[in-house]
């Protein structure tokens, strides 16, 4: 399992995907921190105030972190799904296999060093865009480390969710289904905030049920409650259209849907093992 | 006490959906020998190997490798295997490639310098060690596979047609290859459709058709006595008579065909038909080939199966 799991993060670094990966965060950390900088900077020439400056900082933290999170969603699915299927496809699996190894030991020895590569990335992406805002504007976001926890969370969703699918479908297909259905979660998200401020019962509880059988979209509300300064939180409390607003979480996601979300990685991935055991290569 | 054979299969049948590749095969693989399994493509050569390793799962039947039950874990520590579909990580070098296998087959870690140098010394790529493997060509990559079968000397080496990609020189090099490890004490399951490769290093063979043994012995059996066939001319019914005292007449247009036949004996048969008025035009002596018996066999499979509706 260690083994598999070596190879494989030496195969992500040798195929330069790792280097490419960061090579364009750290263009794309300079260029958001600079404008969010630059903007603050402005605004403080304007005589804005700091907390209205701390409010505007987070908002523009959460969208980087939205970005963020869609890049390690592609990342999760787009490693995730041809890590088995491309092995059995190209007949690399028939040669590894035919050794002493358990299929679930392959399985999860795939998933450790993919882990290893997407929550390195996750949290080497995320703390390097908070502390450079952090640098520039002065503002550092209530829960930094709770809010990459959940950043890396969501993503190890997405990359389980593309490992289980890969056991069965091409790599390709098994990574569209995957964006596929993080694009459905998210949107099920907003429109079950939207549902719930029209009262529309059922509309909310199939939002809900969405949320609870894939959790990414739950987990992204934790990196926005992570991000936002509590003044955020209390003015748009009261407000129905806060409960809308995709980039708002009046609360972090409760301790048994965390607990949920572990669980479900945890399934999907003894799916996974068992998916793999049954097929013939 | 005697060791089990090497590959030992009963009445093994494999479905694929409404495809039944295997259909009650049997056969046995005894220890130290090199096993041919032939066949026509689609005869479900390919699906003994998966079911042997446990890459596949059998439909009824039994089967034991090296004494345990098919795709046994542990046993597969002790068998080296070099797939039809041979990839191997493009992204690797070769010598990453086998101390990956090294790991894999649980070798302990002070053999394997020697083991990997040992495989890239035998497949002849020692000097290509640390290129990457996707800069191989397909034949250095079945190469590259060959070395990986043969890593830390396995008990049982399957190769599932280990000279598809490989030049003459190559296939020279891989009927070397088997022959040394035949002499280490090695077996060696050799599946391939070319009949030339394995007339040439097997001791024993199985002829498949349709997912069953149509034939199974050592070669010498399968191929039959040897024998004669003569194209000749001007010969008449009394010299037929005459020429019967070589043996068994068969007749074909201007062709005699006797068997068995000592090809010794082709000098004194020419007299013969010479003295009997006969023009020779062609004599051909010998035994059948490989390819003559197997062709014959699946003739005659076809034919039994009667006409396709």
């Amino acid at each position: 399992m260690i083994t598999i799991a070596k190879v494989t993060v030496r195969e992500a670094a040798r195929r330069r995907i790792l280097w490419v990966l960061l090579a364009l965060t750290v263009v794309t950390v300079g260029l958001t921190s600079w404008g969010t900088g630059a903007l603050a900077g402005l605004a403080r020439s304007e005589g804005v105030t700091e907390l209205e400056i701390r409010v505007a900082v987070s908002q523009i933290l959460i969208l980087a972190a939205f970005m963020f999170s869609f890049v390690l969603a592609m990342t999760a699915a787009f490693l995730g799904a041809p890590a088995i299927a491309a092995d059995v496809e190209s007949g690399i699996a028939l040669a590894l296999l035919a050794r002493p190894i358990r299929r679930s030991e392959y399985v999860l020895g795939r998933w450790l060093g993919l882990v290893a590569v997407v929550a390195g990335y996750a949290a080497a992406s995320g703390f390097l865009e908070i502390g450079a805002v952090g640098l520039l504007t002065g503002h550092i976001p209530p829960e930094p480390v709770l809010a990459v926890g959940f950043l890396v969370a969501q993503a190890l969703v997405l990359l389980t969710l593309a490992l289980l699918l890969g056991t069965r479908l091409p790599a390709i297909a098994a990574g569209a289904v995957c964006v596929v259905v993080f694009g459905l979660g998210w949107m099920a998200g907003v429109f079950g905030g939207v549902a719930r401020v029209f009262g529309a019962d059922a509309l909310a509880l199939a939002s809900e049920v969405t949320r609870w059988l894939f959790p990414s979209d739950g987990l992204w509300r934790g990196v926005i409650y992570g991000l936002e300064p509590p003044l955020v939180t209390v003015i748009a409390s009261g407000s129905e259209i806060g409960e809308a607003n995709p980039f708002y979480a009046l609360a972090p996601p409760p301790p048994t849907f965390v607990l949920w979300s572990v669980l479900w990685i945890a399934a999907a991935l003894a799916l996974a093992a068992w998916s793999l055991n049954r097929r013939e290569i | 006490m005697e060791k089990a054979p090497a590959v030992q299969t009963a009445d093994l049948t494999k479905q694929y959906g409404r495809v039944r590749a295997l259909d009650g095969l049997t056969m046995t693989v005894a220890r130290g020998e090199v096993f041919g399994l032939l066949g026509p493509n689609g005869a479900g050569k390919t699906t003994v190997v998966k079911l042997l390793l446990g890459l596949a799962r059998s439909s009824g039947g039994t089967g034991r490798v090296l004494g345990a039950p098919l795709g046994d874990r542990a046993t597969r520590r002790r068998i080296g295997y070099l797939p039809e579909l041979f990839r191997y990580q493009p992204w690797m070098r070769a010598r990453e490639v086998l101390e990956l296998h090294c790991e894999l087959a649980q070798l302990p870690r002070s053999h394997r310098p020697q083991a990997i140098d040992s495989a890239l010394e035998l497949v002849g790529l020692a000097d290509r060690a640390d290129d990457i493997v996707n800069t191989f060509s397909k034949g250095m990559q079945q190469r590259l596979g060959l070395g990986v079968a043969m890593l830390g000397a396995p008990e049982l080496v399957i190769l599932d047609e280990p000279t598809s990609a490989l030049d003459p020189v190559g296939r020279n090099d891989v009927r070397a290859i088997i022959r040394a490890a035949r002499q280490r004490g090695t077996t060696v399951f050799l599946n391939s459709h070319l009949l030339t490769e394995v007339e040439r290093v097997c001791d024993r063979v199985a002829i498949v058709d349709r997912g069953r043994v149509v034939e199974e012995g050592r070669l010498d059996d399968v191929l039959g006595d040897p024998g004669v066939r003569v194209q000749a001319t001007g010969l008449g019914a009394a010299a037929y008579e005459q020429l019967e005292r070589f043996g068994p007449i068969r007749r074909d247009g201007d062709w005699l065909s006797i068997q068995p036949f000592d090809p010794a004996g082709v000098p004194e048969l020419v007299e013969a038909i010479i003295a009997a008025g006969g023009r020779i035009h062609e004599v051909d002596a010998g035994r059948r080939s490989l390819e003559e018996r197997f062709l014959a066999l699946l003739a005659q499979g076809a034919g039994e199966r009667g006409p396709a509706a």
